[in-house]
């Protein structure tokens, strides 16, 4: 008897977080309408979310770019079509690994960060000290960061599949000798609008995702060094394990 | 007692986690005093605090703020009453991303009650003050435990609130430091005349400095009497309370 009831409260229980996870998205993106409107914070968040990324960013997209361009030769050379190398790595690049390599190196060195900074404000009363001052926490902390990844996650991604596609460039023609000019057409005439779009529609999601997550479990830290981090890891795997789920079902939806 | 009340507790009670922390709590605070509330650890001072700012709300009891009941009431009427307040967390709670001055004009500027060309004066005006004169542009990292309470304070008394919320001011300072704190805390008191609600065990040393002490036992409000008179009340869980430290002080 004990055991059923073990089962459903732990049911209830994650039933319940989901709902509270929801209504926070809801009311952090609801406080975006309403004044005061804090662009400075906004700046600020994307400053950290967006351009302290990118460098590790640039890192994994150039060797990701590269392992790629390495690999697909090595298959297309079977059958003889070393040209389409350039189609092979513009689309894996913008369709696939762009949108969740770059979120996931978004999640790890800025969500981990976002969690840890809300926790610690959480814990030493800082949300408490604004809520005193009569100054709302969601808006003030959490709608910023949120807008800003909505904002930088998709150009981080963009960046990743330009310096992808460089990589696979370098790699394919510079080093295996295929000629510059079919890796180019080859992209040219293999990559549409709907891959595109389907990326740029990916990584806004993601962008979601990696704030919502790491904003929420910061938000709600127990109140202890273990607590906070104990929140930090679950933020990093639960926000990565999302995006990897959520890929599946939104690629299925685009094909 | 004949003096304005200012805040009001009816039968206020809360649980967390399961465990029952107040169990119907009634209390009256006066206005224009500092009112103690003292208690053992644990006792749920702190959480009491809370339901007065509405950082808590009670499972059940009203919460009476010059009349409103802040218990049942939506959250932007809520930052409405909160104007009226200000807190001095137990940790200080500075904005640790801020200076000191930061963390002192941040209300000012949040709120847009003032040009900064007054922020400019105002802020270094209460941070002399509360004697931090030259340490504006410190980060509260590089502040020792008694500066964070001077800068808390500051930053508490810089919009003018008619009301104060001390959540243990003295915990984790040397007395020394403590009743320099506690001097403070007096001295601001008669000039700003807010009324004071602080939550501390610091026994004896906040008779001085409260006009009013009340005692959270068990949940519950058991005793509430003008300062110099709560030493001499016969109830023996207060006796129990306030005789320990003089017990100690004695051996």
């Amino acid at each position: 008897m004990y055991f059923i009831q073990g089962i459903g409260a732990r049911v209830v229980a994650q039933i319940e977080e989901m709902g509270a996870m929801l209504l926070f998205l809801l009311r952090s993106f609801g406080w975006l309408f309403q004044p005061p409107f804090r662009l400075f914070q906004i700046i600020k968040q994307m400053h950290f979310v967006g351009f302290k990324s990118t460098f590790v960013v640039i890192l994994t997209a150039l060797f990701t770019g590269m392992v790629l361009a390495l690999q697909g030769y090595y298959s297309l050379r079977k059958f003889g079509s070393e040209g389409l190398l350039g189609s092979a790595v513009a689309l894996s690049m913008i369709r696939e690994l762009g949108p969740v390599l770059a979120s996931l190196m978004v999640t790890a060195r800025a969500g981990s960060a976002m969690t840890a900074e809300i926790g610690i404000m959480r814990i030493t009363e800082q949300i408490d000290a604004l809520e005193t001052m009569a100054i709302n926490s969601l808006q003030y902390l959490i709608t910023p960061k949120m807008v800003a990844s909505l904002i930088s996650v998709p150009l981080l991604v963009a960046l990743f599949d330009v310096v992808g596609i460089g990589g696979g460039y370098i790699v394919g023609v510079k080093l295996l000798g295929i000629s510059g000019g079919s890796y180019w057409s080859s992209i040219e005439s293999a990559v549409e609008w709907k891959d595109v779009y389907g990326g740029i529609l990916k990584s806004i999601s993601f962008g979601i995702i990696i704030s919502w997550v790491c904003c929420y479990k910061g938000y709600f830290t127990k109140m202890s060094a273990e607590g906070l981090g104990k929140a930090t890891t679950e933020s990093v795997v639960l926000a990565s394990v999302l995006i990897l789920v959520w890929d599946y079902f939104l690629t299925s939806v685009l094909m | 007692m004949g003096t304005p009340i200012i805040i009001q507790l009816k039968g206020v009670e809360k649980s967390l986690g399961g465990q029952p922390v107040l169990r119907g709590v009634d209390l009256a605070i006066p206005k224009g005093y500092i009112t103690t509330i003292i208690g053992p650890s644990g006792e749920g001072k702190s959480v009491l605090l809370k339901h007065i700012i509405g950082l808590m709300r009670p499972d059940r009891g009203q919460v009476l703020v010059d009349g409103v009941n802040i218990a049942q009431i939506h959250d932007r009427e809520l930052n409405e009453v909160r104007k009226k307040f200000s807190m001095l967390f137990q940790s200080a709670a500075l904005f640790d991303s801020m200076d000191v001055f930061e963390n002192v004009a941040f209300p000012l500027r949040e709120k847009r009650l003032v040009s900064e060309s007054d922020v400019q004066r105002y802020v270094p005006e209460m941070l002399e003050r509360v004697g931090l004169g030259k340490m504006g542009h410190k980060f509260p990292a590089e502040l020792s435990g008694g500066m964070k309470k001077r800068a808390g304070l500051a930053r508490a008394l810089v919009m003018g609130p008619e009301i104060i919320l001390f959540d243990e001011p003295t915990t984790g300072l040397d007395p020394l430091m403590a009743h320099a704190i506690h001097d403070l805390i007096l001295a601001m008191h008669k000039t700003f005349g807010f009324t004071g609600i602080m939550v501390s065990h610091e026994i004896p040393k906040i008779f001085p400095i409260s006009d009013w002490v009340a005692m959270l036992k068990n949940g519950k409000i058991i005793a509430m009497e003008r300062s110099e008179e709560f030493l001499r009340l016969s109830d023996p869980l207060v006796r129990e309370f306030i005789s320990v430290p003089h017990a100690l002080a004695a051996t």
